[in-house]
């Protein structure tokens, strides 16, 4: 039987980076608020000492914060005529599961994306003509430009007290930014992080070879940071510790660091974790959600009354929510039709690993999840993609995310697997090994998406989502063309010998690639090819709002985070400027 | 509907003896509401039940003693007292329904406030929605259990006074005497106790050990005491629980918490200002020990390893978030029990409204020695322009039992 609790006025699905923002600000604006989180309850002073937080064998290797299978996964299959499965460890991907979602164990590299990005189908089309469009793509303008999420930009970084060097500020180019930045209204709120032996020497090999290196953004901080809430942060340590952890030190962005010290003193704010929603329910008609019912960790039925339900959960679970609600009609890839489910899509990862041999020391367990200089020469459209007939462009970048015992042993080609021989190798190179590395953008495509699984389900028995995807030729060409640059300059910095990463095809769930999957309810001017209108609102149910990667028409060559964020703080503008006052459709077609 | 509103109308039958306070009386009430949180009221009388039901159980050394209910219900509560009876309590430490009170409330203090003040805040626990929460108010064991026992108490600890002003202060310095010795009672734990628990005098606001925690001293003495605090510093600490050598945790963490972020500004800084008028006293410290010493050698080690990536290898810390080591008092007390808790077991920062934040110093007990611990300790109080008594291992064993045990 479903215990009926009193009526909220916001109900929040996930307890992320968007619903964490949104929690703190409509709690501050004076609405009753409720988040409901499938996972624990986590924060610094509780569950990240530091005295164990940098555990590797217990976070990285057996990744306890992460969502399990047995609570819910996905079935994948790369091609339409297949039978997908179910993921039964997650690899490629993983999703977080807890208070603080993705956003308390990610790198902190905190990006945003180049104008171009907003309006890429357009601007390829003016470039190089319609025809250069790879084919089945389902590529599309964002519903706003660069310039109208600049503001939003600013304030995520703010909030997190990114540590970076500004390249365009209003217009004049800065020494030591990246001048192929979008323009910014302000400097980054914290100087760049220290830089290291290889960084040093990739932005020289980079100048000489005509390139534009920079100190990448990072929201593992450089120094000491109060943010406009009011809450403290401390500066890195570099102990390389970020990516599957929790950061003990206060000095990487998260929900934990930034948001919740502040959120967590709003008695008009309650969050319920190890509770499970499992539907947002619809009026008679549809049109309206009249609140959500979850599940308690004693399998407890609630049904949660609320006037908004904001869905703020990991891009795969959004969706799944959505098609499992009856939210927006589901994709059909047979027949185009539908918007929920579609525009799936991942990341391009390829590059290059340098070995230098003796007298190098890149000491490269002093590192930080954002440590590293890039740079956007071939990201975007910051170079002429005519001769080499794909779309799209990847960020390149000269790294350090750590250097752990379990994981970090990087030894030259035709190095044995294993034994003496093995063992002499990781010693001599441990320290004498850079790579340089490209992420690059995916588009959407007419037979990448996600809908509901016709035959595996979870505890519950509820269809898993089913996930439809491979890397296409523009992504394998693209994958191959960044592989090269960063051969050339790992070469051009030193490095003796050079082994190249290339993009595995067709894609594979098993080895850990990234947890950047976009798409499948995305924003959009036309309800024909949006889940969403261009504020995040539901076309066909208003008073749902949808954050985080799900709502990307396609991925761009950078990690989500800073556009999530940019996103989440657009469409709080929305609410608390537009939808409060009318509470209907922001957009009329 | 129909029989609420009878009760309603009896409530108001019952006029100023029993029921709660004038609808009109609202700036006497916000008055007393405000003399309660300075009064740090609900960090005894607070419960499951409500914020001033009572019912708590408060240790002393001779046993614990049950908080009373201070809501006006009529059976449990303050229901059927007057505003005499309240000064009573407050001024002589005699309760019109116990009978002689206990200093666990601390009316050794609250004698010096004012009758205007009792009345004040009587009128606001008049305010609050009354709860049934019966109280077993005679836990303690004999001879305590008479309470009569407690005019012995008083004939050697305690007179019943007014707060006499200083004609010599200034009007602030005044204030801030009135709510220090009176309301703000800091010396019940700030000032060491003679054997039966009562206040010596001599060592007024000196530092004392209690629950298990350093109270530090709260005179102008430089080593131990706030004599390198600015006022700003004081009030800064008061307000948000922070500043540069100091992050409130522990009994103090809830006084911020519950009592002094919330009073105003003015207040604080009488309070600061008394607190660093009024003098310096206590015990001279020694030399720092040598860099040479054999502790120094091993605590750098230690302290190195594991404090140095948040408290900074010049011991400065983390501006509002690590306390600098370097010139904290907290860790030049004679008594190290404070520094060698919070290394053990580590403690939590109070989270306040200016300072959200509320960080943690994450355990080291499971990990470090006795002797490791004495050692970072000895470190901590002779580096940096510190200087303090060595700490033996035995000390930190000692320690480690008490912070073993359940409920410390």
């Amino acid at each position: 039987m479903t215990r009926r609790l009193p009526k909220k006025d916001v109900a929040i699905i996930g307890l992320g980076w968007t619903g964490s923002i949104m929690a703190l600000e409509l709690a501050k604006a004076g609405l009753d608020v409720v988040a409901i989180e499938r996972g624990p309850w986590r924060d610094t002073a509780s569950d990240f000492s530091i005295t164990t937080a940098p555990d590797e064998l217990r976070y990285a290797i057996r990744k306890e914060m992460f969502l399990r299978p047995k609570q819910e996964t996905l079935t994948m299959r790369n091609k339409l005529d297949q039978t997908a499965l179910p993921i039964r460890q997650f690899g490629s991907f993983l999703p977080p599961n807890g208070v603080g979602g993705g956003g308390m164990h990610w790198n902190g590299q905190t990006w945003r994306f180049l104008p171009d990005d907003f309006r890429i189908r357009s601007h390829t089309i003016e470039r190089y003509g319609a025809a250069f469009l790879p084919e089945n793509n389902f590529i599309q303008d964002w519903p706003m430009s660069y310039a109208e999420l600049e503001p939003f930009y600013d304030r995520f970084e703010k909030v997190l007290g990114v540590s970076g060097q500004a390249g365009n500020l209003r217009g004049q180019i800065q020494p030591g930014g990246n001048p192929l930045e979008g323009e910014r209204s302000d400097h980054y709120p914290t100087p760049p992080m220290k830089q290291g032996y290889s960084q040093s020497l990739f932005t020289k090999a980079a100048t000489d070879m005509g390139l534009h290196p920079f100190p990448r953004p990072s929201a593992n901080l450089s120094e000491g940071y109060t943010n406009p809430y009011g809450v403290r942060m401390a500066p890195c340590t570099y102990c390389g510790f970020c990516e599957w952890f929790g950061c003990a030190n206060y000095s990487k962005s998260s929900p934990q660091t930034c948001v919740l010290p502040a959120l967590m003193r709003y008695s008009n704010f309650e969050c319920r974790t190890d509770s499970e929603v499992t539907k947002v329910n619809l009026s008679a008609d549809g049109k309206r959600a009249t609140g959500v019912t979850f599940v308690d960790s004693e399998r407890t039925e609630w049904e949660q009354p609320a006037d908004i339900v904001l869905i703020c959960a990991f891009s795969f679970f959004n969706v799944r929510l959505m098609l499992l609600s009856g939210i927006g009609k589901p994709y059909d890839p047979a027949s185009g039709e539908g918007v929920v489910g579609r525009n799936y899509a991942y990341q391009v990862g390829a590059g290059a690993v340098g070995h230098f041999g003796p007298g190098f020391n890149f000491n490269p367990f002093a590192g930080a999840g954002s440590l590293g200089a890039a740079l956007d020469n071939f990201n975007s459209d910051n170079f002429d993609h005519g001769p080499h007939g794909f779309v799209g462009g990847a960020s390149i970048t000269n790294a350090y995310t750590n250097g752990r015992p379990i994981s970090y042993h990087p030894v030259p080609p035709g190095t044995p697997g294993w034994g003496a021989k093995w063992k002499r190798a990781v010693h001599e190179t441990y320290n004498s090994t850079t790579n340089v590395g490209a992420q690059g953008s995916v588009m959407s495509y007419r037979d990448s998406y996600l809908d509901l699984d016709p035959t595996y389900k979870d505890p519950l028995g509820r269809p898993l989502l089913r996930m439809t995807f491979d890397y296409h030729p523009n992504e394998q060409k693209m994958a191959n063309f960044m592989m090269q640059r960063s051969g050339e300059i790992v070469r051009a910095m030193g490095a003796k010998q050079v082994s190249t990463n290339a993009l595995r095809v067709p894609y594979t769930v098993v080895p850990y690639q990234t947890t950047h999957n976009t798409g499948g309810a995305v924003i959009g001017d036309d309800p024909k090819t949006s889940a969403l209108n261009r504020y995040g609102q539901s076309w066909d149910v208003p008073n749902v709002f949808v954050t985080g990667a799900s709502s990307f028409p396609q991925n761009a060559g950078y990690n989500p985070t800073g556009t999530v964020g940019a996103l989440c703080y657009w469409t709080l503008d929305a609410i608390k400027s537009q939808y409060l006052k009318s509470e209907t459709p922001l957009v009329q077609l | 509907m129909r029989r609420v509103t009878g009760l309603a109308i009896g409530l108001l039958l019952l006029g100023g003896t029993g029921a709660r306070a004038d609808l009109d009386s609202y700036v006497q009430v916000e008055k007393g509401r405000y003399l309660a949180v300075v009064g740090d009221c609900q960090a005894c009388h607070a419960s499951a039940k409500g914020p001033l039901a009572g019912g708590r159980a408060i240790e002393t050394p001779f046993g614990n003693i049950n908080a009373a209910n201070l809501t006006p219900d009529r059976d449990t509560g303050l229901g059927r007292w007057s505003a005499e009876d309240f000064w009573h309590a407050l001024h002589d430490g005699h309760s019109v329904t116990d009978g002689h009170l206990y200093p666990a409330f601390p009316y050794n203090y609250y004698t010096k406030v004012s009758r205007a003040d009792s009345d004040a805040l009587f009128a606001f626990l008049r305010s609050v929605e009354p709860v049934s929460n019966p109280v077993d108010r005679n836990t303690l064991p004999w001879p305590f259990s008479m309470r009569a026992s407690m005019v012995a108490w008083n004939a050697v600890n305690f007179t019943p006074s007014a707060f006499q002003s200083d004609p010599n202060r200034s009007a602030e310095y005044n204030r801030g005497a009135y709510l220090v010795e009176g309301l703000g009672h800091c010396g019940a734990c700030h000032t060491p106790m003679n054997l039966i628990g009562g206040p010596k005098d001599s060592q007024h606001l000196q530092g004392n050990s209690i629950q298990n925690w350093v109270a530090p001293n709260l005179t102008n003495d430089s080593q131990a005491g706030l004599g390198s605090w600015s006022v700003d510093d004081v009030v800064q600490y008061l307000q948000t629980g922070r500043t540069l050598h100091a992050a409130a945790a522990g009994p103090m963490g809830e006084v911020i918490a519950v009592s002094t972020s919330k009073m105003t500004m003015p207040d604080l800084h009488a309070m600061a200002t008394y607190l660093k008028e009024r003098g310096a006293a206590g015990p001279a410290s020694p030399a720092p020990l040598p860099k040479s010493d054999g502790q120094m050698a091993a605590g750098e080690t230690v302290y190195i390893d594991n404090c140095s990536a948040c408290h900074a290898r010049n011991g400065m810390g983390v501006p509002d978030l690590f306390p600098a080591l370097a010139g904290a008092p907290s860790v030049r007390q004679v008594d190290p029990g404070t520094t060698i808790r919070v290394i053990i077991a580590g403690a939590q920062v109070v989270s306040t409204p200016a300072a959200p934040t509320a960080p943690a110093m994450p355990s080291f007990g499971w990990h470090l020695s006795d002797a490791q611990v004495a050692d970072v300790v000895t470190y901590l109080r002779n580096s940096w322009g510190n200087a303090a008594q060595a700490v033996s291992a035995s000390q930190v064993a000692d320690v480690r039992r008490v912070v073993a045990a359940p409920g410390k």
